[in-house]
């Protein structure tokens, strides 16, 4: 049996606050799914309703091609890992994992040995007569989602899971979190505010600002080929550049900005006169003696700084710095803070979009 | 009077002096200590009124009072003219009169006495069960459910009743419950009973009466306990397949286990000692063994039996307790918490 998850016109509200607009999604069978988006953008919200927590204002969920209208969390086929992991802390590890087979009416010797099986699969296997207390950060992380997937769940929800971890520990659990995935073969909805969780793991990505769902697409194309001013702002370091579109042709604008006139992809079917952004991500941003570009903008210096692998200059904008990342290659000259300078890129690197909301304070 | 009780009095009395000036003299050695800090912060003289003021409630307000009345149970019932005479010796009797009776009696254990007790104990545990029933789920909503403006509203509906004094509540419960009361007339006002019911011999005033009367200490820690309860573990219990009910029992029980623990122990001590409701509320045939002990203390003139009756409703209730405790694994550390 499948077990798609399909969300059609969901809208939900507290009191006059309209937490989610209008979201219709349809995430596959074993599919490793991710909402991202800012704080308060109400990816816990969807993620409740899903799990049978809040129930939506308008619009249906459907698992499998069932309507989950009326069926409590207990009922769903659903799996939900906290965001504070929700650990019993009276109860065993193992039993921790059992639990939701306890509840289940299955036997003793049974619950342990699942509970045995997933110790062994998150690599905790002499640690199920310990308490949650007793462990690691990350340990507890992988019991919550041991204890999510014993129920056999079709659908596996996680919020956010990782935030509590430090970087090291947080990278490492991403590909556990993927490996885990594949091993199991169902479908998990992950959460997060951090971009390149959501990047590095997920098939489909769903980009969601102020209750409203962005766009939705694999990660290369919601990197690439960004359908709003906020993906694009959000995803990925990028440089915005505002302006008037004055022409449109064969996929391409040209656009008026204050570094005069500026060309990039049309994806979304700009005419001209329209207020549109221009969006050049900074390693795409060259120095202009170096090659042969279609555009050209001349600025001055406002800061240069070292990495290693790459070195950053940020340079003025129109409304913030303009970052651009070249590869130390050992032959990048040094610029002296106001220097003047002049940078380009090739057209099909930019990307023009109707002004719009930005993921920039 | 006998003549070892003023010599261990003094001699418990001496000892916490002198352990009150051992702190002292090594406070002055070792100021870094917490009691050097207390001293310091406090300036002498306030610190040894403090100190003096609680050692001296600890002695003449538990120590002293309670040493009397172990004194007095192992003594004969006495004129006061024979008080220090050479009959003033320590003796069992008032005990095994609580066991065997009176030594002239046919039978062969007290048990118009027994009885009595061991039904007080047995109402002091229906009343904890009543409580505990009637308190769990207002505890529960207080503390997870309800928005903290119901919250105050509730509190205050649940204190406010608490000013009326003891007495007049159980005569309010008398009525309510008597033959001509608001229960009886409703009741047969609906058609469902023909005759008056007598509710005050069945004991059912008693039991509303005493439950009533405790409430509030079973609210209280349970509603602390259950308050510190992540919420989220009450979600992920039903995530993961319980039914309502059941989370209550695998997650929401187990984690206010101290809480029901402190709040069934202070239920169930008070209603062995209640006093006034049993006598205002209880039926005529039912006899609360505090009942006894006044009469002893009172009616009878008896001191020396009272003290000893009372002292093994104590032992015995402070038994009982810590076996339920050991019966549900609870730790008394965990209770004061
Ligand atoms: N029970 C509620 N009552 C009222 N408003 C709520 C409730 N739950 C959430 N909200 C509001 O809905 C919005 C979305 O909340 P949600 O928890 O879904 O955000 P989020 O995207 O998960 O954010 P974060 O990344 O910080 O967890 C927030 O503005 C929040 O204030
Ligand atoms: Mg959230």
């Amino acid at each position: 049996m499948s077990a798609n998850v399909e969300l059609e016109n969901l809208n939900i509200r507290f009191g006059d606050f309209h937490a989610v607009k209008d979201v219709n999604l349809n995430i596959r069978d074993g599919e490793f799914f991710s909402f991202l988006g800012p704080s308060g953008c109400g990816k816990t919200t969807i993620l409740r309703a899903v799990s049978g927590f809040n129930d939506p204002t308008e619009g249906a969920i459907y698992i499998g091609g069932e309507n989950m209208l009326g069926s409590g969390p207990n009922e769903r086929p659903t799996a939900l890992v906290f965001q504070s992991l929700a650990l019993f802390p009276l109860m065993s590890v193992a039993d921790n994992i059992s639990f939701g087979l306890k509840v289940r009416g299955v036997g003793k010797v049974q619950r342990r040995k699942k509970a045995d099986e997933l110790l062994e699969m998150i690599a905790l296997s002499d640690q199920g007569d310990k308490l949650p207390s007793e462990l690691s950060g990350g340990q507890r992380q992988r019991v919550a989602i041991a204890r999510a997937l014993a129920v056999e769940p079709k659908v596996l929800l996680l919020d956010e899971p990782l935030s509590a971890l430090d970087l090291k520990l947080r990278e490492h659990m991403r590909t556990e979190l993927r490996r885990i995935q594949q091993r199991v073969g169902i479908t998990f909805i992950y959460i997060t505010h951090d971009q390149g969780e959501a990047l590095t793991m997920s098939d489909r990505i769903a980009v969601m600002s102020h209750g409203v769902m962005q766009q939705v697409g694999s990660a290369q194309d919601i990197y690439d080929n960004p359908a709003t001013s906020f993906v694009a702002s959000f995803v990925g370091e990028n440089n915005p550049i505002n302006g008037t579109v004055i022409a449109a042709e064969e996929g391409y604008v040209s656009l008026k900005t204050d570094f005069g006139e500026l060309r990039g992809r049309n994806e979304r079917g700009l005419q001209p006169g329209d207020r549109a952004t221009l969006f050049i991500r900074p390693q795409n941003l060259c120095l202009s003696e170096r090659g042969d570009f279609d555009n050209c903008i001349q600025t001055t210096v406002n800061d240069q700084e070292f990495e290693g692998e790459f070195e950053h200059l940020y340079l003025a904008g129109d409304s913030r710095n303009l970052v651009v990342s070249l590869i130390n290659d050992g032959a990048i000259p040094q610029f002296s803070n106001g220097s003047p300078i002049s940078v380009g890129f090739h057209s099909d690197r930019a990307v023009v979009l109707p002004a719009g909301e930005m993921a920039y304070e | 009077m006998n003549n070892l009780l003023l010599p261990i009095a003094s001699l418990i009395g001496a000892g916490l002096v002198i352990l009150g000036l051992m702190f002292y003299r090594r406070s002055q050695h070792a100021t870094g200590s917490g009691f050097g800090h207390f001293l310091r912060r406090n300036g002498v003289f306030v610190s040894s009124y403090l100190i003096l003021s609680l050692l001296g409630w600890i002695f003449f307000m538990i120590i002293l009072p309670q040493l009397y009345m172990v004194d007095f149970s192992f003594s004969h019932n006495l004129p006061p003219s024979k008080i220090g005479g050479p009959e003033d010796v320590y003796t069992t009797q008032n005990y095994e009169y609580l066991l065997f009776g009176s030594p002239g009696s046919e039978d062969a254990f007290n048990w118009l006495h027994l009885k009595v007790f061991l039904r007080t104990i047995l109402a002091a545990v229906v009343v904890t069960i009543i409580d505990l029933a009637l308190c769990y789920p207002v505890a529960y909503y207080m503390a997870q459910s309800a928005s903290s403006g119901k919250l105050r509203m509730m509190a205050l509906c649940l204190l406010l009743p608490f000013w009326v004094n003891e007495i007049l509540r159980a005569f309010a419960f008398r009525i309510l419950f008597g033959s001509g009361g608001v229960f009886n007339n409703v009741l047969m006002g609906m058609g469902l009973i023909d005759q008056p019911v007598d509710f005050i011999r069945a004991d059912v005033g008693l039991y509303a009466g005493l439950s009533y009367a405790y409430l509030l200490l079973m609210i209280f820690p349970l509603y602390n306990a259950i308050e510190s309860l992540d919420h989220s573990q009450i979600e992920a219990a039903k995530d993961l397949g319980c039914p309502w009910w059941r989370v209550h029992f695998e997650v929401v029980m187990p984690f206010a286990k101290p809480g029901i623990a402190s709040g069934c122990t202070m239920v169930f001590m008070l209603s062995c000692g209640a006093l006034a409701a049993p006598q205002i509320l209880g039926g005529p045939s039912s006899l609360w063994f505090t009942q006894i002990i006044y009469q002893w203390f009172n009616t009878g003139g008896n001191w020396p039996l009272g003290a000893a009756y009372a002292l093994v409703l104590l032992v015995v209730c402070i038994i009982f307790v810590m076996a339920v405790m050991r019966l549900f694994k609870v730790s008394f550390g965990e209770i004061i918490k």
